[in-house]
Parts: C-alpha cells; sequence; structure tokens
C-alpha cells in the first residue's frame, strides 16, 4: 500500500491509543506528489486523528511518518507547518477577533526571520501581498478588514483554507471542507483545489460528501474502525465490496 | 483611519503634557499618588501583555515587582548607579519570569493561577525570612533616589517627573511590541492556540516571552517604587499586590492597550475619593468594583467603544 518512490508524505504503520481503545492500527498510506487524496470512512474511523498524527498535534503510539523523505512523527505542530504542510480542521478554527487579513498574516509571520525581527519590523511586503492575493483567489478580499468572527460559516471556512495556503504548503490537509457550506462555496472551493494542485499543491482530504470525493479525488483511501480497508482509484472503491459494507452500510 | 490615528497621537501627546506639568498644580500627597499610579500602570501593563494579550493567568506581578525593588535596593547599596541597578533589578526579574513561563507550557488556566500564586508566596517568604538579605520584616530603608549626571530626582516633584519619563517611554515600547507581528502572534494564542500552533507560532516561545516580558515591566516598575518610598518591606509585594494589579487590568480592560493605565488610575485613586466615607470605603470601592465587573466584564475601557462608530478593525 505503500512505498512509492514520488510520495510527499508516507505513512506506515501508524498507531495510535486512547487509553484502552485503539484509534489506529497499522495503517499505511502515501500522498504522492501533485496528487489529491481522499481519506474517508464511518465516523470514528481515525480519519481526523491520522490527520492529527501528521499534524502533530497527536504523537502517535508507533509507527513513522516521512513527509518529503523526513521523519515528522512526533514534531510541533509549528515545526510540521514551517516544513510545508498545512491543515484546515472540521470545525472552525480561525482567530475570530482579528481580522480577516491578520488571520492569514499570523498564518506567515514565523517564516519572516526570528523573535526580534517580528517584533521590531513591520511585515514584509511581500508576505502582505500574498495575503492580500489568496483573499482575491478565495473571493473574500472584501472582507479583508472584518474580524473574522463576522465572516459568514462558508466565508470562515475560505479563511481557514487560505490560512493553511499561507506557508506556501507542498500539501494540504483538509478536513471536512465542503461540510456545512452551500453549494456555489462547495464549487468554489471545488475550483480553488483544482487550480491549486494544477499548480503543483497536494492535497488529502477528508470528505464526508462521498459523491464528492469519489468525482473529485485521484485516489482514495478507505478507513474503518481505526484500519485501511481499501484503497485505489475511485472506481474501483465504489464497487469495493468491503467498503459498501462498511461505509455505504450495503 | 490615518485621521483617527493623527488624533489619537495627538491627544497622547496633550495627556502626556498635562501629566507633566502636573507637579507644577498638585500638592505633595496627590503627586505622590500620581507617581504611585504610573508605577502600578506599568506593572498592569506587564500583566496585561502576560494575561490579556497572551492569555496566560498570572497571579505573580506583585512578586516581580518585588524582585525589580528589592534588586534595585541591594544594587544601589552596592554604589551601584540607579540605571544600571534598575536594569539589574529588571534583569532578575525578567529572568524569573522567564522560569515561570515553563510550567504555563504545561498547564493552563486555574491550574497556572494556582502555580503562579505558589511563585509570589514563595518570593513573599523569601523576601521576609532571608533576613541577611532582604531585611526581613523590617524591610530595607534609606533607598536612595536617583541623580543621573548634574540633575538629582531626590526632590518628589523631579521623581514624579522620572517615573513619567521612564513609564512612558516603557508603555512605548510596549505599544509597538503589542502592535507588530509578535504582538499579533500573542493575539492569536489567546484566541485560538491550537490553530496558532498549527499555522507555525511556537508557542513555547511565545509563552516564555509573554511571561519574561510582563515580568520586566513588573521589575521596572518595582525598581520605581522602592526610591519613591525610599523603603521596602515585603508586605508591599505579597499576593494581595498581585490582586490588586489583577484587579486594575479587568478593572480597565483586559488585553487593551490602554486599559492597564486606566485601572490603574481607578484602582489607586478612587479609594483615596471614597476615604471621605470614612468606614465606608472599602465596602463602597468593592461594591463599585463587583457592579463594573458585572456591568462591564470588558472593562471602562469598553465605555468609550459606545461613542465610537463600529470599527471594522479586529480587538487590538
Amino acid at each position: 500500500m505503500t512505498g512509492s518512490p514520488m510520495a510527499l508524505l508516507e505513512i506506515t504503520r501508524l498507531t495510535k491509543h486512547f487509553y484502552r481503545a485503539t484509534a489506529l492500527l497499522d495503517v499505511s498510506f502515501s500522498v504522492r506528489q501533485g496528487e489529491i487524496l481522499g481519506l474517508i470512512g464511518p465516523n470514528g474511523s481515525g480519519k481526523t486523528t491520522a490527520f492529527n498524527c501528521v499534524s502533530g498535534l497527536l504523537t502517535p503510539d508507533g509507527g513513522s511518518i516521512r513527509f518529503r523523505g523526513e521523519q515528522i512523527a512526533g514534531l510541533r505542530p509549528d515545526a510540521i507547518f514551517r516544513r510545508g504542510m498545512g491543515r484546515t480542521f472540521q470545525l472552525l478554527q480561525v482567530f475570530p477577533g482579528m481580522t480577516a487579513l491578520e488571520n492569514m498574516l499570523v498564518a506567515a509571520q514565523e517564516r519572516a526571520g526570528g523573535t526580534l525581527t517580528r517584533i521590531l519590523q513591520r511585515d514584509p511586503a511581500a508576505m502582505r501581498r500574498r495575503a492580500e492575493e489568496l483573499l482575491r483567489f478565495l473571493g473574500i478580499e472584501a472582507q479583508a478588514g472584518q474580524p473574522a468572527g463576522n465572516l459568514s460559516y462558508g466565508q470562515q471556512k475560505l479563511l481557514d483554507f487560505g490560512m493553511a495556503l499561507m506557508g506556501e504548503p507542498s500539501l494540504v490537509l483538509l478536513d471536512e471542507p465542503m461540510a456545512a457550506i452551500n453549494p456555489v462555496m462547495i464549487e468554489t472551493l471545488a475550483d480553488r483545489i483544482r487550480q491549486l494542485n494544477g499548480a503543483g499543491v497536494s492535497f488529502a482530504i477528508i470528505e464526508h460528501n462521498v459523491g464528492v470525493v469519489l468525482d473529485f479525488c485521484h485516489r482514495v483511501v478507505v478507513l474503518d474502525h481505526g484500519e485501511v480497508i481499501a484503497e485505489g482509484q475511485p472506481s474501483a472503491i465504489r464497487e469495493d465490496p468491503q467498503v459498501i459494507a462498511a461505509y455505504f452500510g450495503g | 483611519m490615518l485621521a483617527a490615528s493623527r488624533a489619537g497621537r495627538a491627544s497622547l501627546w496633550i495627556a502626556l503634557a498635562l501629566l507633566a506639568g502636573l507637579p507644577l498644580v498638585v500638592p505633595d500627597y496627590p503627586l505622590y499618588l500620581a507617581s504611585l499610579t504610573l508605577i502600578y500602570a506599568l506593572a498592569a501593563l506587564g500583566l496585561n501583555l502576560t494575561l490579556g494579550y497572551a492569555g496566560q493567568v498570572s497571579l505573580a506581578q506583585g512578586a516581580f515587582m518585588g524582585i525589580g525593588a528589592y534588586g534595585l535596593a541591594l544594587f544601589t547599596a552596592q554604589g551601584v548607579p540607579f540605571l544600571l541597578a534598575l536594569a539589574g533589578g529588571a534583569a532578575l526579574a525578567f529572568a524569573c519570569g522567564l522560569l515561570l513561563g515553563y510550567p504555563a507550557l504545561k498547564v493552563k488556566h486555574h491550574s497556572l493561577a494556582m502555580v503562579t500564586m505558589g511563585f509570589n508566596i514563595i518570593a513573599f517568604l523569601l523576601m521576609r525570612n532571608e533576613e541577611w538579605l532582604t531585611g526581613g520584616s523590617y524591610g530595607l530603608s534609606g533607598i536612595p533616589r536617583p541623580r543621573l549626571g548634574p540633575v538629582s530626582f531626590a526632590d518628589d516633584r523631579a521623581y514624579y517627573l522620572l517615573v513619567l519619563a521612564v513609564t512612558a517611554s516603557v508603555a512605548a515600547l510596549a505599544a509597538r511590541m503589542i502592535h507588530s507581528p509578535w504582538g499579533r502572534g500573542l493575539r492569536a494564542i489567546r484566541e485560538n492556540e491550537v490553530r496558532a500552533e498549527v499555522v507555525g507560532v511556537n508557542l513555547r516561545n511565545y509563552k516564555l516571552a509573554a511571561f519574561a516580558v510582563g515580568a520586566l515591566l513588573g521589575g521596572i516598575a518595582g525598581g520605581l517604587f522602592a526610591p519613591l518610598l525610599r523603603y521596602i518591606d515585603p508586605h508591599a509585594f505579597s499576593l494581595e499586590r498581585s490582586i490588586q494589579l489583577l484587579l486594575m487590568v479587568v478593572v480597565g480592560g483586559l488585553g487593551r492597550f490602554s486599559g492597564p493605565l486606566i485601572g490603574a488610575v481607578v484602582v489607586t485613586i478612587l479609594p483615596e475619593i471614597l476615604r471621605m466615607t470614612q468606614g465606608l470605603y472599602l465596602i463602597l470601592f468593592s461594591g463599585l468594583i463587583m457592579l463594573l465587573v458585572l456591568f462591564r466584564p470588558q472593562g471602562l475601557i469598553a465605555l468609550g467603544d459606545l461613542f465610537r462608530p463600529a470599527s471594522a478593525e479586529g480587538r487590538r
């Protein structure tokens, strides 16, 4: 299931327990360079736990996570972000009292010099420009000066996505990016993901909208009870009897 | 917005000019209270940085004031010049703040409050029990007012001006820090620690720095406090002082730059005004504070927001 020479992210036998409950057991999969990988499975199957391990929010109990060939299991989230991996969250995670532009700038400032630089200097012009360009790219530039908490749910989702992009990532983990947003915004988001993917950014997406995932992703990994039960092309996954039984209840 | 910022800057200079002219018009005791208010404002500004901006609960700001005050008193007793002694005391407070920042990496909220409270109690006990160094309960007296070159600050009026100059300069530096990208990182931690970390903010560095810089400001305030009375004892830096400083931050407006300055004025001056009610003054003071916190939990500074058009900017 793993071992692709072009793997950007390579997860091998990832295991995570919460007390006696096993959330992930020997999970292995990879995200290849330039790929959109879908991660699906019923509630509680371990998808978000896998993302949390990969992005450094949880320390795995076993296994390895290699990103661009480097072992990152156990690194802090900020260190992983700086290595070029962004992520969004299932539940909204923005800084509500700060403007949309400030939200974006926070997500890039740690790359611009050390603590003293950040205290003594203003934001580099290029960083500000990138933040404004990304807000425009996502269609929320008119909200740049508004506190993020005042934005609509969908706009906050886009802002969350924008923040993940500020670090110029080569891989973005999206946790249910299309949940609870209107169809127009889903289309906007899908279009932006495709554009970025065309520019070389890889994605791993957790999404409950299986139709979207199967149409959208190059490859799909299916988790159930913390284990990988299937992996392959969307067309093959659609027909896989184990997936149908576990996920579609067939 | 530019006009508003110009107006703000102009009113700041006017306020500074008025404060600088205070020694010409007010008698000794109100001037002493003004000096004390400025010193508390500086310490509260430091606490606001730790608590209001970085969201790290601290009940140790009184201890940092004490470290700065004892540091200055002990250094000047050894013949160290005032400014160096002030910097030395503040550096000690900074180092202790850095140390106290480590528990903040492990615990939060009320647990962190307990840890910092414990630190204040230990600092108080050291100041009280280590008589050979601190003079114990009797404290240290005869702390000299400074002389900087040909200028003596021995006089109450001159010393007030020195306190004003130091407080204004440090406050200007603190404002610069808060409005820098670094300050934005602190606010991000306060608003959403997990998200901040996932977009690259190094929580460890920021939290340690927030504690250390907050303590540094407390230390400078303590260093100015010692020569004001020319005497210090441990009770001036007990847990009660930390709670009083916390009160200033909360009453003025947590996480707003001018909040602690307003809070320091209210918490220092209001009891003096209420003294005319004699035995009732503490009850009245406490009652007013309770009402304020109940009906204006964002602090007195938020009263100004009622008269301001809705701003598009995020909260500073």
